[in-house]
């Protein structure tokens, strides 16, 4: 009866219910489903220095969207943690393959653990990714003015413009470090 | 008080980023090679619904639950440099993590600890971001 809590979920499932959070968080409060004004937030709450961009009222501004973020955090505990799925992910076996010529070998879990581990850190490898990689998340999302959830899914929802321009950024981004980075990194 | 339904909303989010395997790395390597239609199932249906719903809640003039009229600010599509620029670097960090925020977040709740060094480098770009921003093409 409990199988859905552990077993993975299709995309014509989760895809709709994110997508109802849009509505959601606009009729409990007038809220713009984003997440990356997180960090922003946290920036003004914690270090703001002298920077302008820091200045704000961060409480009466952002506190919901800290507390979001908590809750995707629990989410996530109890998601991946609680209710952990204990078969590896059904990836497309093109995708495998793709992988271990690079190097890659084991597939279980969320991420690969030979890359994303404590031991990988002092690694140029670990470095990049882990250290460089989380910079230009939190750098690019705020210089694009949103994230995945801010642009690609409520700002194309709501038809702007920019956001479809930022989406075609994301890919840039991501196809140049999937084709021409990884065979160098791996 | 007032901030619990805001919290419950984002374990929503957390748990359906986590049951849909969209926090995953091997997910977003399987989107960046075109190879499953998984991740695009989801943000594509994702996107088909808020936009049906933000259609409705337009043409209906809807009320938030407090009577205020639901505004959506539109992004400042003057500026393009920001988006082109800013969204090709997001794109790095993304296929390089493999997470966008919310899934940074969701794997470090899932147990995966090393996820902390993503989240305080992604904080030090937030902030860098905010101490160059003026000196940045936008």
């Amino acid at each position: 009866m409990f199988e859905w809590l552990t077993q993975p979920w299709p995309w014509y499932v989760a895809g709709p219910i994110i997508g109802l959070i849009i509505p959601l968080l606009l009729y409990m409060g007038n809220k713009q489903f984003g997440v990356s004004s997180s960090l922003r937030h946290a920036c003004a709450a914690c270090v703001p220095g002298n920077i302008s961009f820091f200045q704000y009222d961060w409480k009466s501004e952002g506190t919901w969207n800290l507390v979001l973020v908590l809750g995707v955090f629990i989410g996530g505990f109890l998601g991946g943690y609680v209710f952990m799925n204990p078969e590896p992910i059904a990836l497309s076996a093109a995708t495998i393959t793709d992988l271990q010529k690079l190097g890659l070998t084991n597939f279980s879990g969320f991420v690969p653990s030979e890359v994303f581990a404590w031991s990988n850190l002092g690694s140029v490898q670990g470095i990049i990714m882990m250290v460089i990689g989380g910079f230009l998340v939190g750098f690019g999302a705020r210089y694009a003015g949103g994230c995945t959830s801010g642009h690609a899914i409520s700002g194309i929802s709501n038809l702007q413009l920019a956001s479809l321009i930022a989406v075609i950024g994301f890919f840039i981004g991501g196809l140049i470090v999937t084709h021409l980075l990884y065979p160098l990194i791996f | 008080m007032n901030y619990i339904k805001y919290l419950l909303v984002g374990v929503l989010f957390g748990f359906v980023l986590t049951k849909s395997e969209v926090i995953s790395w091997f997910r977003i390597q399987e989107m960046f090679r075109f190879q499953d239609f998984h991740m695009y199932g989801v943000i594509g249906s994702a996107i088909l619904v808020g936009m049906i719903s933000i259609q409705i809640i337009k043409r209906f003039n809807l009320k938030d639950k407090e009577g205020k009229p639901i505004s959506i600010p539109p992004k400042d599509a003057s500026q393009k440099k920001r988006y082109i620029i800013g969204g090709t670097l997001f794109g790095f960090g993304w296929a390089l993590t493999g997470a966008c925020p919310a899934p940074l977040f969701a794997l470090l709740g899932s147990g995966i600890t090393v996820f902390v060094i993503p989240i305080l480098a992604a904080l030090a770009g937030t902030w860098v971001y905010g101490a160059m921003r003026e000196s940045l093409p936008h």
